[in-house]
């Protein structure tokens, strides 16, 4: 098990260079977050445990610091995103 | 039957002497203590979050001149720092399952191994920095960026003061990560003490896990650092 997510994320790794060496004019940096997120979240369930958490509390918690970063993330860039800086 | 209780507890404290005197059994202390971690991994969330929202911001308003700035840094150094940062993740999921099952040689192994990979982490990050000053693209007096193109518009070239904001954020975020793999070789370290003193048994293991979660977090920022900084615009 351990070992399967370590290639999954050195393969995610290798698809992330090979994907930022195309041309997807908007759509690079989605992608490249993407790839990231999938790895970011086979090492919160699998390595981290998150997935066979004994204490409901601590799924509890990764959901809170998560919504509290897009609340962060999300609110500043669509205030950014929507006023008209000159 | 009153003294075999009292003999049953002394039983049991024998059993676990590191369960402390407020805790039900070893499983709540376990769940007490791994919660505690993850309640100090989400004030990190925020500590990184506002830098990654100062990047997005900057990001976007001078998007040219950060696809300039971040082709000049070496993709290379990244994603091998990536995969380093990967292994030492299996290293630390392998520590502590050797903790759990009591393989003493594979614990001491894997911290061992999880330690030398994070010192090659920083070593190419230094690597990395120097060639960064050789460059003269570390902010300050000395920064210079000219006639660097901005990839995808031809004869036009990045602002130097603009780079200079993205080699900012490259600097505190990548330094801020750096601080945080130091800070993670001194826990490993003790771990490691500990380890060869024979402390960790299946019962309590807790400071390798709690350990283990934390370096899997700083490998997560990682994560989404090497794309963010190094991967902006790389297509020919």
């Amino acid at each position: 098990m351990y070992f399967a997510v370590f290639f999954a994320l050195l393969v995610g790794t290798g698809l992330t260079v090979f994907a930022a060496t195309l041309d997807l004019g908007r759509f690079n940096a989605p992608v490249a977050l993407g790839i990231a997120t999938v790895k970011a979240t086979l090492v919160a369930l699998f390595f981290m445990h998150v997935w066979h958490a004994s204490e409901k509390l601590t799924k509890l918690v990764v959901i809170a610091a998560l919504f509290f970063l897009f609340l962060l993330l999300g609110l500043t860039m669509t205030d950014y995103a929507t006023r008209p800086w000159s | 039957m009153p003294d075999s209780t009292v003999v049953g507890l002394h039983h049991e404290e024998h059993q676990h002497p590191e369960l402390l005197h407020h805790f039900a059994d070893a499983q709540q202390q376990r769940d007490a203590s791994s919660l505690g971690m993850w309640v100090f991994l989400a004030t990190e969330v925020m500590f990184f979050g506002g830098l990654f929202c100062a990047y997005l911001i900057y990001r976007r308003w001078y998007f040219g001149d950060f696809a300039a700035a971040s082709k000049t840094i070496n993709m290379g150094y990244g994603a091998t720092n990536t995969a380093v940062l990967i292994c030492s993740s299996l290293t630390v999921v392998l520590a502590v399952w050797a903790a759990q099952t009591a393989r003493r040689t594979l614990l001491i192994g894997s911290l061992i191994v999880t330690m030398l990979l994070g010192v090659t982490f920083l070593g190419i990050k230094g690597i990395e920095y120097r060639e960064k000053f050789v460059e003269h693209h570390v902010p300050g007096a000395s920064f210079s960026f000219e006639n660097e193109p901005i990839p995808g518009r031809p004869g036009q070239y990045a602002n130097p003061s603009h780079a200079q904001i993205f080699f900012s954020l490259y600097f505190v975020m990548t330094g801020l990560h750096a601080l945080h793999m130091i800070i993670g070789l001194g826990i490993f370290l003790w771990l490691l003490t500990m380890a060869w003193k024979g402390r960790f048994t299946p019962e309590y293991h807790t400071p390798v896990e709690i350990g283990g979660l934390y370096w899997h977090f700083v490998d997560i920022v990682w994560i989404y650092l090497f794309p963010l900084l190094y991967l902006i615009d790389r297509h020919p």
